[in-house]
């Protein structure tokens, strides 16, 4: 019988060093999986490093020892960190992984396509192409079926969110970006990733917007030139060092004028801020700041682990039936002999009669034969699947085995 | 027999109604039992209409009850080109209940019987098609300027939940919003020229004087709305003019 181990590293227990020892990039986990043989898949993300083998006999310290070799001189710490599951425990484990529901953020989407990348480098057969098909497909079901993976997890990402609530389409939407800070180059890269296009970047040192701007396609200004592209911009993100406002409710107000009611949307990042909290005022503009963001970031991860109790109870249930698939491979040797049994009886019987058939005649019983083995048939092996998924299988298989001399001959021989 | 088809239309309006609700809490599956409540109920409707067509001698809508009917089938129908994406469905909370409402009253209404018409003449069957689609239009017109309001209101006070409900993007719903006024005031120009085919001196009303006005506030949110109205002004505007659709007309159309 076929068994499915998983022996693995992640971010649950292991610590980052750890981690990056057994880290292996998408050639090197191919290559890993072709030397275990059939069957194996490594998956081996920024999180985890996992090694799914499905084997008749018992793989789990081969994966143990390939794992050990990974981490090299750090492979004492290995041990305490390390876990293996092994069949329904293992399969509802990996379907929790595409689903998002093992990563830092639930709900995060780029795992699903390294599981994919992982199942298309992997060195699979029958087992293991059953588990990842069903893994993905548990995965793709938790996205659709639930809100998991669609609210912001971070700053950044609320920023952009935001932005789609205001608008219909950020393609070709105008960015102005305030600083050349990290978190204003974040959130511009989350939006230009969404459609949006940087217009200019301001700051009070023209050389680094200019360094910022060229990475963006955009023009550079100076914090006294942005009257301008205020009223051509639809979004501002803000996050200059400065102590002082740099954006004061008369400006945009003044700006309003040439937009013809468009809105605004400004994103204030920066602490001290800068944009005058009541711009939020003005008609068609929407001001949000760094706590403003926050609370909403929170928000949607508390939406997030909500959903993923929903997304425990679709991953649930795609586990029990991996785990009936997989305990009806106990009776398919069974119900095979047994088909292979009568057809053999129904064959030589057909045989012995053929010489007193005409040719129509033999076409006719040879079909009907066929239909009373058919029906004869379908229940017993319907019954025998369902005892196999309650665990009564390996009885009902005995017992079909004995009544009907299954595999007596071969034992005799 | 096909007068019983108001009943599951009804039921399928009503649970579509009770789904958006739910939808509230969260996208899934609530919003897609909505969506499923709203296609059935609308067929049962069109074929409850269909039935009405055949076996009524002239127009079976002439009466208050039978516009009505009528009235919500077009309204469910316009609803359905946006309501079936998954970003629209809330819009069906605006416009579920009063659907089902309004068809509520017009069974209780005799509006939805058989073998009911009258022979007033292809002109007015015409007239009354008009002016019913582009009070259509208009109503779910409105239902995105109310959306727009109460969207823009969340994102101005920066409520926590904001991300977690699905409400069409801002812009959208004021375009889409000018687009229903554009069509409603098309049609209802259309509506009112077929009747005027039959207009006598004397004949002026004040339904007539209402359904001018109506034509006026529109046309006049277009104007602004072309010189930079747009947003939370024209969505309050759009409200006003329906609010003379939906009060004002049926209150001096029926008292007469």
């Amino acid at each position: 019988m076929t068994r499915l181990i998983l022996v693995g590293v992640s971010h649950h227990r292991a610590p980052i060093e750890l981690r990056e020892r057994v880290a292996l990039d998408p050639e090197r986990s191919a290559a890993l999986a072709a030397h275990l043989g059939q069957e194996a898949v490594v998956l081996s993300t920024c999180n985890r490093t996992e090694l799914y083998l499905a084997r008749p006999d018992d793989a789990e310290e081969l994966a143990v020892a390939t794992l050990t070799d990974l981490a090299g001189d750090r492979a004492e710490e290995l041990g305490a960190v390390l876990y293996r599951l092994s069949d329904e425990a293992a399969a509802l484990h990996l379907f929790r992984v595409a689903a998002g529901l093992d990563s830092l953020v639930p709900g995060e989407g780029e795992i699903l396509g390294q599981v994919r990348g992982a199942f298309e480098a992997g060195s699979t057969g029958p087992f293991l192409d059953r588990l990842f098909r069903q893994a993905l497909h548990a995965g793709r079901r938790v996205r659709v079926e639930t809100a998991i993976g669609e609210s912001p997890a971070s700053v950044p990402a609320a920023g952009a969110a935001l932005a789609q609530q205001v608008f219909e389409n950020l393609s070709g939407k105008r960015i102005l970006l305030l600083g050349a800070g990290k978190m204003s180059e974040l959130t511009a890269r989350n939006l230009v990733s969404r459609g949006a296009q940087i217009g200019a970047v301001a700051n009070r040192t023209l050389e680094h917007a200019q360094v910022l701007a060229d990475s963006f396609g955009a023009r550079a200004l100076g914090l006294d030139e942005l009257r301008e592209e205020l009223a051509i911009a639809d979004v501002v993100v803000a996050s200059t060092s400065s102590s002082e406002p740099i954006l004061r409710k008369a400006d945009v107000a003044a700006a309003l004028r040439s937009r013809k009611g468009r809105p605004l949307l400004l994103v204030d990042l920066a602490v001290p801020r800068d944009l005058d909290p009541a711009i939020n005022d003005l008609e068609s503009c929407f001001l949000y700041d760094v706590d403003d963001l926050e609370a909403v970031v929170a928000e949607t991860i508390t939406g997030r682990r909500s959903e993923a109790a929903r997304a425990e109870q679709l991953v649930a249930s795609e586990g029990e039936r991996f785990r009936r698939w997989q305990a009806s491979l106990d009776v398919v040797p069974t119900i095979a002999s047994l088909r292979a049994l009568v057809e053999e009886i129904r064959d030589s019987e057909l045989e012995r009669a053929g010489s007193r058939l005409s040719e129509t005649e033999r076409k006719h019983v040879e079909s009907v034969t066929s239909q009373i083995v058919a029906k004869l048939l379908h229940l017993p092996t319907i019954r025998m699947k369902e005892a196999a998924a309650a665990a009564d299988g390996v009885v009902y298989a005995d017992v079909v085995r004995h009544l009907f001399g299954l595999g007596e001959e071969e034992r005799r021989v | 027999m096909s007068e019983l088809l108001v009943v599951p239309a009804l039921l399928a309006y009503g649970e579509a109604a009770l789904a958006y609700a739910g939808e509230l809490r969260g996208p899934g599956l609530a919003g897609r039992l909505a969506t499923w409540g709203v296609r059935l109920g609308w067929l049962a409707q069109t074929a409850l209409l269909v039935g009405q067509a055949t076996s009524a001698d002239g127009f079976p809508w002439g009466t208050w009850a039978g516009a009505l009917n009528l009235f919500v089938w077009l309204v469910v129908g316009a609803y359905l080109i946006w309501g079936c994406r998954p970003r629209y469905r809330l819009l069906g909370l605006a416009v579920m209940p009063v659907a089902a409402f309004l068809l509520a009253l017009a069974w209780a209404g005799g509006g939805t019987g058989l073998d009911q018409g009258d022979d007033s003449g292809l002109v007015l069957a015409i007239h009354v098609g008009l002016m019913l689609a582009g009070f259509a239009s208009l109503t779910l017109s409105a239902g995105m300027a109310g959306l727009y309001v109460w969207q823009e209101r969340r994102l101005k006070r920066h409520v926590r939940r904001v991300l977690r409900v699905r409400v069409p993007p801002l812009d959208a719903l004021d375009r889409l919003a000018a687009r229903g006024v554009l069509a409603g005031l098309g049609l209802l120009a259309l509506g009112i020229g077929a009747g005027a085919a039959r207009f006598e001196r004397g004949d002026v009303d004040a339904a007539m004087v209402v359904t001018l006005a109506i034509l006026a506030v529109y046309a006049t949110l277009l104007v602004l709305r072309h010189e930079g109205w747009r947003g939370r002004r024209a969505a309050l505007l759009n409200l006003c003019g329906f609010a003379l659709v939906a009060v004002v007309l049926p209150l001096t159309h029926f008292a007469q």
